[in-house]
């Protein structure tokens, strides 16, 4: 099963060739990374993406928490959270109405935040269905190059008001 | 001591830093990145031991700590020195030996310029160091000192490496060591878990047929005592792993010997026919379980150990235990005081474990040659098992594990993990340096002394009387064996052709040789080996096809035995 993992890490050069080592060297897999900066500079936080059965995801909570710098192993499965990613997609225009491509990125609430005679670049986040689903909408139009960020999440809140 | 507003060198820093620590020993050898440590240490009062090779350097640090449970301390040069102390590093890891490998590097400015005698020793031993640091300001230097003795030696002890690279040891500031330090990303869990503790006592209380499998864990939390005691009032037979031997006094009646691949017949047979196998410190290695499906199969297992990784990691633990061994036996002992301790309900179980003894013990056939079983037995018999003993890699240290009967922790020292071969002889001057009068032997295959033999010269300067016992079978015992098995004894490149004398090689070091290459001989050379105030080689010319038994075939279920 996929696990959407979330990793605080002390912001210290190497952190991250520590954690893609152990990913590496005990052969676990490593789906899609993102890290960034947290509110306190002074910690990372990085959300990988792995998958194998529960003993593996155990094995790997438990090597990450031994890591000397990581603070904090999250296992978002465990909970409800938000999961996004964003992915900018260059679409050929040329042989193609522009609006069924508009329409599309309005389906979807893209965005278009390039435009030349040719292309489109559009913006678009959201879980990884919603992505897949306007790559595949995109395909037969044509595109020419996509990039997509990893994923980031955020466990949800109660929705009732704490007493 | 350094006032306030004194100001010293990262150099001057460094050794002060290691005087708190109380670092009595440093192993070590010089180069042009830490000549700033070696000018002040000309004048130091800690003692430097200077290894003929960087890899000596750290085997030697890690026999000192196996030895005294305290932190072993290189220092090395960059590059190839920093490179050279690798599979020493890597060895004390496998093994959860607490040492600290300083590494001089390159100036900072320089870092990432491929200078000379430029290594990224950071980047190369990030796998097998518990954790490593590269020092960028004399700010920092002396914190991550403080923290790296902390790390290897607290938790699940390890090896760490400190890179300083040169402007660092010449920058100067004003010292100051910190008294504690807290790591918001590292805090071990010491105390075990009461509720599982109650939990697994309730088992380990109504189990009929309970073993428990102790490993390096037990000695490197000092928790021998406490287990035996343990085992004693709950009437529990122990086996041990390799680095568990002296955890669990060898000659105890409940002392079931090693088990796994070269175990006992009746350890192999106890663990896959009980019902509760209690893992203490130990990791099921591959070498011990064998077949995983077919270890202990009808057994609950309870895990104790401080390290939540080795918990499940390969087989599924019913009731595990994370903390310290010794925190938690002692729990468990407290729990015990409360209740009334019922033995009889295992006196089938016990019965059927003599069964097994009777049924096959450890042996070998008598020749006219020398057998090196013998050897080991009459080295045990003559020092009467007072020796720190350290091994090899190979037959010598199976047959060390079976035939050396250890009854205390910290006496044996072997390279369990990694396997690596070297590592005995420098370990033994290890512990030498840390107890002068102790009798120290080194058990050697002809093959493992010689790589790291150059340790001669560090053994006479430093008038170390290690005692070396090459068990002397012209051939890599262990590789020819699993040839004679299992490749068709197709002898591929495990015969040495040629040796150098070995007699002679320890009188051009300075040392003394001895040799014996018949049966009736040994006794004498031992005697006179164990004698000689000075470094020895003893070289026992043995069987050359000698093979060690019993052995269970690399995955193979444990009880299915090459018996002999
Ligand atoms: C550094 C290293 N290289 C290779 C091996 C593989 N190996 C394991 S045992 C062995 C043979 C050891 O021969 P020797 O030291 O003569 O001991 P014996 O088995 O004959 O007692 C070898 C080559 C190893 N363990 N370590």
């Amino acid at each position: 099963m996929r696990h959407t993992i979330s990793v605080l890490v002390d912001n210290k050069p190497g952190v991250l060739a520590r954690v893609a080592g152990l990913f590496s060297g005990r052969g676990f897999n490593i789906e899609c990374l993102s890290v960034n900066e947290t509110l306190d500079p002074t910690v990372s936080q990085m959300t990988l993406v792995t998958r194998g059965d529960d003993q593996l995801i155990e094995q790997i909570i438990k090597q990450l928490n031994k890591l000397i710098d990581v603070i904090k192993v999250v296992d978002l499965e465990n909970g409800d959270y938000v999961g996004r990613e964003m992915a900018l997609i260059k679409v050929s225009v040329e042989n193609t109405k522009r609006s069924e491509v508009l329409s599309i990125v309005d389906i979807f609430r893209g965005k278009v935040v390039d435009i030349s005679p040719s292309f489109y670049t559009i913006e678009v986040t959201g879980d990884e269905a919603k992505i897949r689903a306007i790559v595949e909408l995109f395909k037969p139009i044509g595109i020419k190059e996509i990039a997509r960020t990893g994923k980031v999440a955020l466990t949800r809140e109660s929705k009732e008001r704490k007493a | 001591m350094a006032g306030d507003t004194v100001k010293l060198t990262g150099a001057q820093i460094f050794l002060e830093c290691l005087q708190r620590e109380q670092v009595k020993v440093i192993f070590g050898y010089p180069g042009g990145s830490v000549l700033d440590v070696y000018n002040h240490l000309y004048d130091a009062s800690i003692k430097h031991i200077l290894v003929r090779h960087e890899q000596a350097a750290v085997h030697a640090a890690d026999g000192y700590a196996r030895v005294t449970g305290e932190v072993g301390v290189c220092l090395v040069t960059s590059g190839p020195g920093a490179t050279n102390t690798v599979t020493g590093i890597a060895t004390a890891h496998m093994d959860s030996i607490p040492v600290v490998v300083f590494s001089g590097q390159v100036p900072t400015m320089l870092i990432g310029n491929d200078a000379f005698q430029e290594a990224d020793i950071v980047g190369i031993t990030r796998p097998c160091t518990k954790h490593n640091y590269l020092v960028r300001d004399v700010k920092e230097l002396a914190a991550v000192i403080k923290e790296a003795f902390y790390i290897a030696r607290s938790g699940r002890p390890g090896p760490v490496l400190v890179d300083l690279p040169k402007d660092v040891l010449r920058a100067s500031d004003t010292f100051h060591y910190p008294e504690h330090i807290t790591m918001r990303s590292y805090r071990p869990t010491y105390k075990g878990n009461k509720r599982q503790i109650v939990r697994a006592m309730e088992e380990m209380v109504a189990a009929r047929k309970p073993v428990i499998y102790a490993g390096g864990g037990v000695i490197l939390s000092n928790a021998s005592k406490e287990l035996t005691t343990f085992a004693r009032k709950l009437n529990i037979p122990v086996t041990t792993t390799l680095m568990g031997l002296g955890a669990f006094p060898g000659s105890d009646p409940l002392c079931l010997g090693m088990l796994g691949m070269h175990g006992t017949y009746r350890a192999n047979m106890a663990v896959t026919h009980c019902d509760l196998l209690i893992a203490i410190g130990a990791r099921f290695d591959d070498r011990v379980t064998g077949d995983l499906n077919k270890f202990a199969p009808s057994a609950k297992v309870i895990h104790m150990d401080i390290d939540p990784t080795s918990i499940s990691k390969n087989i599924k633990v019913d009731i595990p235990i994370v903390g310290d061994v010794r925190e938690i036996i002692k729990e468990c002992l407290t729990i015990i005081s409360e209740q009334k301790i019922q033995k009889d309900h295992r006196k089938e179980w016990l019965n059927e474990i003599k069964h097994w003894r009777e049924k096959h013990t450890l042996a070998y056939k008598k020749s006219t040659n020398i057998k090196p079983q013998y050897v080991i037995e009459k080295i045990y018999e003559l020092t009467k098992g007072d020796c720190i003993v350290a091994t090899e890699v190979g037959q010598n240290q199976m047959w060390t594990a079976q035939y050396f009967t250890f009854d205390k922790p910290r006496r044996l020292l072997t390279s369990g993990g990694l396997g690596t071969m070297g590592y005995g002889f420098p370990a033994a001057i290890g512990a030498q340096v840390a107890f002068p009068d102790k009798t120290v032997i080194d058990i050697a295959g002809d093959g493992s002394i010689q790589m790291n033999i150059q340790e001669l010269a560090t053994a006479v300067q430093y008038q170390l009387p290690v005692k070396i016992v090459i068990l002397n079978n012209h051939c890599l015992g262990m590789v020819r064996q699993w040839q004679e098995l299992f490749y068709d004894k197709r002898y591929s490149h495990s015969r040495f052709e040629t040796h150098p004398d070995f007699v002679k090689l320890a009188e051009a070091y300075g040392a003394v040789g001895l040799r014996a290459t018949k049966p009736e001989e040994v006794e004498k050379v031992i005697k006179r080996g164990l004698a000689t105030h000075k470094t020895v080689i003893m070289e026992f010319v043995v069987e050359s096809e000698e093979g060690v038994y019993p052995m269970v075939p690399a995955g193979a279920s444990i009880d299915k035995m090459i018996l002999l």
